[in-house]
């Protein structure tokens, strides 16, 4: 059902988006909102021709940062999700420790990394991986870590290994939600990646809105939140479609049960 | 003796497959005995079925059989060894299908053969020949022309056919059915009875089959033993002495419902106790 809605309302999001500018214009035009405290979409669209350049240049960092980020936190995630997952042990001894990581703000982490590796972008890669990897670690392991009884018996009567098992029918089936992670986690990158580039950069859409803010320019700095949101949600598409390529067995198996 | 008594299923010289002497199984310290005294031998070829009220060790009886559990006390002997651990000679079926649902219908009835040896490490050279194995399996149950659909294109009674073949790909003696049938409509489900006599009749593997459905019990087994409440013991050793091969059309027969009959009054004296 939810697979067939979306190709007729497809307009819907862009009316809406089209509507929502269009108030805001008419907003700032009609009481006459100062440009230096909330700029009208022509004047952030003016920003973004005229300092297209620079915005490419701090955008084209902020993209290699954060999928950089990304890149080690689904490394690290598969590897940690596959531990955890594959062994009662380790899913009692890792779970809970995984459990307070994640309720650390990872800002709190930007300090820390910058006096390591001082000011720039190891720290942004850092904190878009340490925000990136622990819905794909969660995920990952409860993919593995949850066998029907029975199956398991099934293949233990066969004299399966765990291994085998893990290979099997723990791997196949922790891959939908490996992917449904990939989407969450790449989107919780950007903002890893944006937090520490704001406070610990010279580089960077975080740095640029940084300074543009500082120097009143106000345009400017909405111009870098729109080109963030937009690489944000490019992404996050893209990831949603892999998904649904890569793992069709396991919606379609759920559609036939609605 | 137990071995000589007249059945159905003929050869009375039969070689015992599997035997219980005074089994007790506990699964921890402080729960008691999930099945106690359980004394049994299953004839190779022999069907047999277990039928007793929910929780008095029916699937408890299963996973010592299949080796998954050692008794507590007393010995499991199958296939002439005392069992420790797994052993590959059985396939198991239970109520829930559980299909790889990633996986069409031909390549989850690969799946034993990818594990159990000697075809894990055949399965490359032989493929085409396995896989013409299973395709007239599935035959065999009415399944032919849906090898590449995968479990959700299947209903739920295709789904119990499929994971029947995937418990019998492998050629086992020993075939393991814990309320296969459970989940079905009634017409599906003597439906099934059928395919499941038919394969029995075709390859006389070992069958226990677990069931609360006690005309199920009695149409399709040699053998059915009744066990009591938890902890389970076997009550009765009932011989299902109706001729083969069985028609559906036995169960409407006066000596059917007489089974039935007698068998109910043993479930009843246990709800009563
Ligand atoms: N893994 C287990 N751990 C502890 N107790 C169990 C376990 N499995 C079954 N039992 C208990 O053993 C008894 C028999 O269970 P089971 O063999 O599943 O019964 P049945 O299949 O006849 O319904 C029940 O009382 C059940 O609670
Ligand atoms: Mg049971």
């Amino acid at each position: 059902m939810a697979s067939t809605k979306p190709r007729k309302d497809a307009w819907a999001p862009w009316v809406f988006t089209a509507v929502i500018i269009i108030l805001w214009q008419a907003i700032c035009s009609g009481f006459t909102v100062s440009e230096f405290i909330f700029p009208s979409p022509a004047a952030v669209v003016k920003s973004l021709v005229e300092f297209a350049g620079p915005i490419a240049d701090h955008a084209w960092q902020t993209f290699w940062t954060t999928v950089a980020g990304f890149g080690i936190g689904v490394g690290v995630g598969l590897v940690l999700g596959f531990i955890i997952g594959s062994s009662r042990f380790m899913y009692n001894a890792l779970y809970p420790l995984m459990i307070g990581f994640n309720s650390i703000p990872k800002a709190a982490f930007v300090p820390i990394l910058v006096v390591w590796f001082g000011i720039g972008t190891v720290p942004a890669i850092l904190t878009a991986f340490l925000i990136s990897f622990f819905p794909i670690v969660v995920n990952v392991a409860t993919g593995l870590a949850t066998l029907e009884p029975e199956l398991e018996d099934v293949l233990r009567s066969l004299g399966a290994k765990r291994l085998d098992v893990l290979i099997k029918v723990g791997l196949p089936r922790s891959l939908p939600y490996f992917f449904a992670s990939l989407k969450v986690a790449i989107t919780l990158a950007f903002v890893g990646a944006v937090v520490s580039e704001t406070v610990a950069a010279n580089k960077g859409i975080g740095y640029l809105m940084m300074s543009a803010g500082s120097s009143m320019r106000m345009g400017l700095v909405f111009a870098g939140l729109i080109v963030i949101s937009a690489m944000a949600m490019v992404m996050y598409v893209a990831f949603a479609m892999l998904e649904k390529r890569m793992t069709g067995w396991a919606t379609r198996g759920m559609d036939s049960k609605l | 003796m137990l071995n000589t008594a007249e059945t159905s299923s003929g050869d009375a010289q039969a070689r015992v497959l599997v035997d219980f002497d005074r089994v007790d199984l506990a699964y921890d310290d402080t729960g008691g005995n999930a099945i106690e005294d359980v004394s049994l031998s299953i004839r190779e070829g022999e069907f047999v079925a277990i039928v007793g009220p929910s929780g008095c060790g029916k699937s408890t009886f299963m996973k010592l059989v299949s080796g998954l559990k050692p008794p507590t006390q007393g010995n499991v002997v199958v296939d002439g060894r005392e069992v420790s651990g797994p052993l590959k000679i059985v396939g198991m079926a239970f109520q829930a299908p559980t299909l790889l649902p990633w996986r069409t219908a031909m390549d989850n009835l690969m799946l034993p053969l990818e594990i159990v040896e000697p075809y894990r490490s055949t399965l490359k050279q032989k493929r085409g020949e396995y896989e013409a194995r299973a395709r007239s399996l599935l035959k065999t149950v009415g399944l032919e022309g849906n090898e590449n659909k995968f479990p959700w294109e299947l209903s739920g009674g295709m789904q119990q056919r499929a994971s029947i073949c995937r418990a019998l790909i492998h050629q086992p003696k020993l075939l393991l059915l814990d309320e296969p049938f459970g989940a079905l409509d009634a017409f599906t489900r003597e439906e099934l009875w059928c395919v499941l006599r038919d394969l029995w009749t075709e390859k006389r593997f070992t069958v226990v089959l677990v069931t609360h459905d006690l005309r199920e019990a009695a149409f399709l087994a040699d053998t059915v033993y009744v066990m009591s409440k938890r902890p389970g013991r076997i009550l009765v050793r009932k011989e299902i002495d109706l001729p083969r091969p069985r028609d559906l059309d036995i169960t409407y027969e006066e000596r059917f419902t007489d089974i039935v009959l007698e068998l109910r009054e043993h479930i009843g004296r246990i709800r009563k106790t």
